[in-house]
């Protein structure tokens, strides 16, 4: 029952692209190969040397599938410590998957989601949280995800949180070390020390704690609404985004009753935009579902853009939009410059305190104003994933969260002068918190939740 | 030759603080029990250091009396001063510890090992172990004797292969020139039992006409001494009491010590074994605390019949005229006479990893050791050891399951836990920091923890168990009425809280919170709690605790109750770790090597990563899921 099954899949996404690769692990994982495999100088995979490359045909029957690249791992030095097979091929879709199913005729079985890194993490090849990082790889939308992603399995988030672990545990030991040795180790002046590192330690795991709002953003891309009095041209900007014709556009107000969600990519930021119908008193009953509708999107955006037609003059309804985005993140879109101004930028900037952008969805200028604003708004005018460790996951967030709580706990204690042998506990609920993200602390609720997470699929 | 051929239940090897406790337990059980000793007057010797308890020893003390052990009534019998050490800090931390008449002590012990049904006293050498396909038959004695056994105790001590040292001296015997047992060691090396050599040291005794104690600080006992026995009335220990006295080394002292190291044993190379870094001699803590420049030095009584002074916190090895000098520089001792050199003694123990949580071997079933032949150091550690071995020898032969306790039940626990799991490079000495879930395991209520555990094991009786009911009724009962007494800002209560320096009431609140208050607490409220019951002292101070640290004892439980999981989660005896072929090489040596009865115990063993314990849990489940499909 422990021996593990050998497994395959994709290993590229699955989009037609140059090169696929299609990954094989498990102790049969060269057999198997072999079985589908010919060599023009009839090499057998299983004597060749670990870490080679070997070209040759994947066959079915007398058929070739494809010209191919093969690599040859054997454990444990490989990323899931099995033996493993990788085939590089063709990168089309219909080629990939018909020597998938040739892999599996011959004795492999599809690899569930997740699986290669489960066994990865199973055979200590990674800890908790590049696990998870691998999770997130895989889920990640957009090139700053994945580079986030990267820095995580790289471990940026692991020495982030163990060295904020061993400064808790620093202090820890040497309380003990102090309620042990009173005559060598004193207490004096001690509470006042803990505080002040206290604060330094809170201070770094808000900004990890807040860190999984942008983190959260990049990964799943930014929930952004756009907002506007009917026919300012809201789709007509979403059309512009997307590059396609997926709003219907007219000139008659009041066209978009639906509620739009698309993703899209914008010089690698990911926005998750809403179009929502035009916000103005209505009597119209479907229309009028719409507008609450997006109402309710805007509360829970991350962005909301307001749109805004220059070519009309500011009235009721725009008061209750830019009572709506007040305080919150918003760009100000000046549309329809092609026609003549009736509401100015000057005007608008007394207004509103947002960002304002001059654009025509029509003739389709602006845009890279837009993208730069974005860029200023949300990654300080820089996406760089090198020196800034992001918070992408639940659980993370969730561990910092209950480590802050734990040493906030520690604070009151030292506040209310309770003797130093009470800051032990709440020390060590932060500490075993903090190491539930690195796996330093076992909790089987953990592995559970890993694992269901790993097999339930992205 | 014809030789004396008995039969017993149990055989205890050995008369020190473990096999004490070990020969009561199984006596009392119903056992027919030997106990072995070199010397009958030297039962219950306490080598060392005059008193029991002290920084969480206290706290073995107390459980071990909880568990029906002996340690603790029999303190309250002897001691000649008494202290509640670390008052100032949180209650998890105060420990007792009581200044014994050493020779009362040991004669105390030795009259109720002598009157106690089932127990025969033995004075002679067990020199060979008797077992059969792994299991243990009995003993041999030097005079050929042999004592046929379902069960044996071995709590040795320091006597195996033992040698003191001072300076060039040595001499091949146990402590106080008491015989060495020599034959014991070979004979467990022949059933496969693998050996330490440990060695821990003495200071010395300083006849008490020869010390100027004007130059000194007196320390006395306790106005109000807590007894350290549940059972024992505290009207009992209200005793006149003797005082010790404190006196401190200084850069003089550490000089000479420095200029003499090149003789000392220890650093000669001629000592092999193994020190307690707990319990540092003088020389090591020259050398370790090099900037200190002083340490403390204790002068205690070794006993009321007796002009023998304990020289605390000044153990060494060092040779006869450089202890004699050394001592002389300290305040208070300038015409110090020595009556005894201080010395290091060496001697063989075991590596208890070969041991189970139940303290039985895992290699040879019925045999069980406790002490410091298992690798710890101290009375009251000798003690809880012995108690649990001498009760989980007995209940196996009863065929009643053993006990274990674990780390979230008892610094018992914990100890035993630390001794058969971790790996114990030095001599054992318990302290406060082993215990995780100290704020739970506190000395003031190991009754409350163990007695319901005696009395199942059968060493407490029903009248002393529903006494402990009763308490537990009376801390709920109150407890519960607190919260609900309503306290209004009258001038009464205004009046009380000024005068303790506590912020006067804005609006109404219950005496509970009050007492919460960190200046405030139960007993001072007494005035504005006019229907408060007569509650015994011990219930009062429960009340108390459980409300002033209701928020941490919570979060503590909360920590109990995630530790509780994975030892909870038992791996199967014949569990092949070989065929979990994701576990590391050295994860699988050292699981199969001590095969841990719990996750939990698995996740302490050195060499085990989380990693191999999150693979071990999977493979639980796999393993759970498949019985259970096969079950259908």
């Amino acid at each position: 029952m422990n021996t593990q099954e050998t497994i395959a899949a994709i290993a590229t996404g699955g989009s037609n692209s140059g090169i696929g690769i299609i990954r094989i692990s498990g102790e049969e994982a060269v057999a198997v190969a072999d079985r589908i495999y010919r060599s023009p100088k009839r090499k057998c995979l299983k004597e060749v040397e670990s870490h080679t490359v070997h070209y040759g045909y994947i066959m079915e029957k007398d058929e070739i599938l494809d010209e191919v690249l093969v690599l040859v791992m054997r454990g444990p030095s490989t990323y899931t410590g099995e033996d493993t097979v990788e085939i590089d091929c063709h990168g089309g879709m219909l080629v990939m998957e018909r020597i998938l199913r040739a892999v599996i005729r011959n004795g492999a079985r599809l690899a569930q989601p997740g699986e290669f890194s489960k066994r990865a993490f199973l055979n200590g090849k990674m800890d908790l949280s590049k696990a998870e990082a691998v999770m997130d790889l895989i889920q990640a939308k957009n090139e700053y995800a994945l580079k986030s992603s990267v820095s995580q399995l790289r471990g940026a988030l692991y020495d982030k949180i163990t060295g904020a672990r061993q400064e808790i545990l620093h202090e820890i030991a040497f309380i003990e070390a102090a309620l042990d040795d009173p005559e060598h180790i004193s207490l004096d002046h001690y509470p006042e020390k803990l505080g002040a590192k206290l604060r330094k330690l809170e201070e770094d795991l808000i900004k990890l704690k807040d860190s999984f709002q942008n983190g959260r953003m990049i990964r799943e891309g930014i929930r952004t609404v756009i907002v506007g009095k009917p026919n300012a041209g809201k789709s007509s900007l979403l059309n512009l985004l997307l590059g396609e014709e997926r709003a219907i556009v007219t000139d008659v107000a009041g066209t978009t009753r639906d509620i739009l969600e698309e993703n899209m990519n914008l010089s690698g930021i990911s926005l998750n935009i809403v179009d929502t119908a035009g916000i103005r008193t209505t009597e119209d009953q479907v229309e009028k579902i719409g507008v609450s509708k997006a109402r309710a999107y805007a509360r829970d955006a991350d962005l909301i853009i307001y749109v805004v037609d220059s070519s009309t003059s500011l009235d009721e309804s725009d008061e209750e939009i830019i009572e709506l985005i007040r305080e919150r993140k918003a760009l100000v879109l000046l549309n329809k410059t092609d026609l003549d101004a009736v509401t100015t930028e000057e005007e608008l900037e007394k207004r509103v305190g947002h960002p304002i952008i001059p654009i025509s969805a029509k003739e389709k200028t602006g845009v890279e104003n837009l993208e730069k604003a974005l860029k200023d708004m949300f990654f300080h005018g820089e996406v760089s994933f090198n020196d800034q460790v992001y918070i992408t996951n639940v659980r993370h967030q969730r561990a910092v969260e209950e480590a802050l709580d734990s040493l906030k706990l520690v604070e009151q204690s030292v506040r209310d002068q309770m003797p130093e042998d009470f800051y032990s506990i709440d020390l060590r609920n932060a500490c075993d918190a903090l190491g539930a993200i690195t796996g330093d602390t076992v909790g089987e609720d953990l592995v559970n939740e890993i694992f269901s997470k790993f097999c339930m699929g992205k | 030759m014809p030789v004396v051929e008995e039969y017993c239940d149990i055989v205890v090897v050995g008369a020190g603080h473990a096999g004490c406790e070990a020969a009561l337990a199984a006596a009392r059980l119903g056992m027919k029990t030997m106990m072995f000793t070199v010397s009958v007057d030297s039962i219950a010797l306490m080598p060392c250091n005059p008193n029991i308890g002290g920084s969480s020893k206290g706290h073995l003390v107390r459980e071990i009396d909880a568990l029906g052990g002996e340690m603790g009534k029999n303190i309250d019998k002897t001691f000649i001063q008494s202290k509640m050490l670390n008052v100032s800090k949180g209650p998890a931390v105060h420990s007792l510890r009581a200044q014994a008449d050493k020779a009362e002590y040991s004669r105390s012990m030795r009259k109720v090992l002598e009157n106690t049904e089932h127990l025969q006293i033995k004075q002679m050498e067990v020199v060979e172990l008797l077992a059969e396909n792994g299991e243990i038959t009995g003993v041999k004695t030097y005079s050929g004797a042999i004592y046929h056994a379902k069960a044996v105790i071995l709590c040795t001590g320091t006597y195996l292969k033992a040698r003191c040292i001072y300076g060039e001296i040595s001499s091949y015997t146990g402590p106080n020139g008491l015989q060495a047992a020599n034959y014991l060691t070979d004979s467990l090396k022949k059933l496969g039992v693998k050996m330490y050599r440990f060695k821990t040291g003495t200071p010395a005794r300083i006849d008490k006409r020869s010390i100027d104690f004007e130059k000194m600080e007196e320390q006395f006992g306790d106005p109000e001494v807590v007894p350290f026995s549940f059972t024992t009335d505290p009207e009992d220990v209200q005793i006149d009491q003797v005082s010790c006295w404190l006196t401190y080394t200084n850069e003089h002292t550490h000089e000479i010590i420095r200029q003499n190291l090149d003789r000392s044993p220890l650093y000669s190379g001629m000592i092999e074994g193994t020190g307690p870094r707990y319990c540092p001699s003088i020389e090591d803590k020259v050398v370790k605390f090099s900037d200190k420049n002083r340490h403390q030095v204790f002068i205690e009584p070794e006993g009321i019949h007796t002009n023998e002074m304990y020289v605390g916190g000044m153990s060494s090895s060092l040779p006869e005229d450089v202890q004699q000098q050394m001592y002389r520089t300290v305040p208070g001792l300038e015409h110090a006479n020595i009556v005894r050199n201080a010395y290091a003694i060496e001697y063989d123990c075991i590596d208890a990893r070969q041991l189970d949580p139940t303290l039985e071997f895992k290699n040879i079933k019925g045999l069980f050791s406790g002490g410091q032949f298992n690798g710890s150091s101290g009375y009251e550690e000798a003690a809880a050891q012995g108690l649990i071995a001498g009760i989980n020898a007995a209940l196996k032969i009863l065929g009643r399951e053993m006990i274990i306790l674990d780390r979230s039940e008892a610094y018992i626990g914990v100890l035993i836990d630390d001794l058969v799991t971790k790996e114990n490079k030095e001599p054992y000495r318990m302290m406060t920091s082993r215990a995780e879930y100290r704020l739970l395991l506190r000395q003031d209520n190991a009754d409350l923890r163990l007695t319901e555990k005696g009395y199942e094991i059968g060493l407490i009786s029903r009248d002393r168990y529903e006494r402990l009911i009763e308490k537990e009724r009376q801390i709920e009962e109150e407890v519960c009425r607190v919260e609900q007494v309503h306290i209004g800002g009258t001038k009464q209560v205004q009046d009380l809280l000024m005068e303790l320096e506590s912020t006067p009431l804005k609006s109404g609140t219950t005496l509970a919170e009050l007492i919460r208050r960190p200046e405030l607490g139960y007993q001072v409220l007494a005035p504005i709690d006019p229907g408060r019951p007569d509650l015994p002292k011990d219930v009062q101070v429960q009340v108390e605790i459980n409300l002033k640290y209701e928020g941490y004892i919570r979060r503590q439980l909360k920590q109990v109750e995630q530790f509780k999981k994975l030892e909870k989660k038992k791996l199967p005896p014949d569990l092949d770790y070989d065929q979990i072929s994701s576990l590391r090489i050295e994860a699988k040596q050292k699981l199969k090597e001590y095969r841990p009865v719990s996750i939990g115990q698995a996740s302490r063993i050195a060499g085990v990563s989380p990693a191999d314990i999150s693979v071990l849990l999977v493979h639980l489940e796999q393993y759970r899921r498949n019985q259970e499909q096969s079950g259908r």
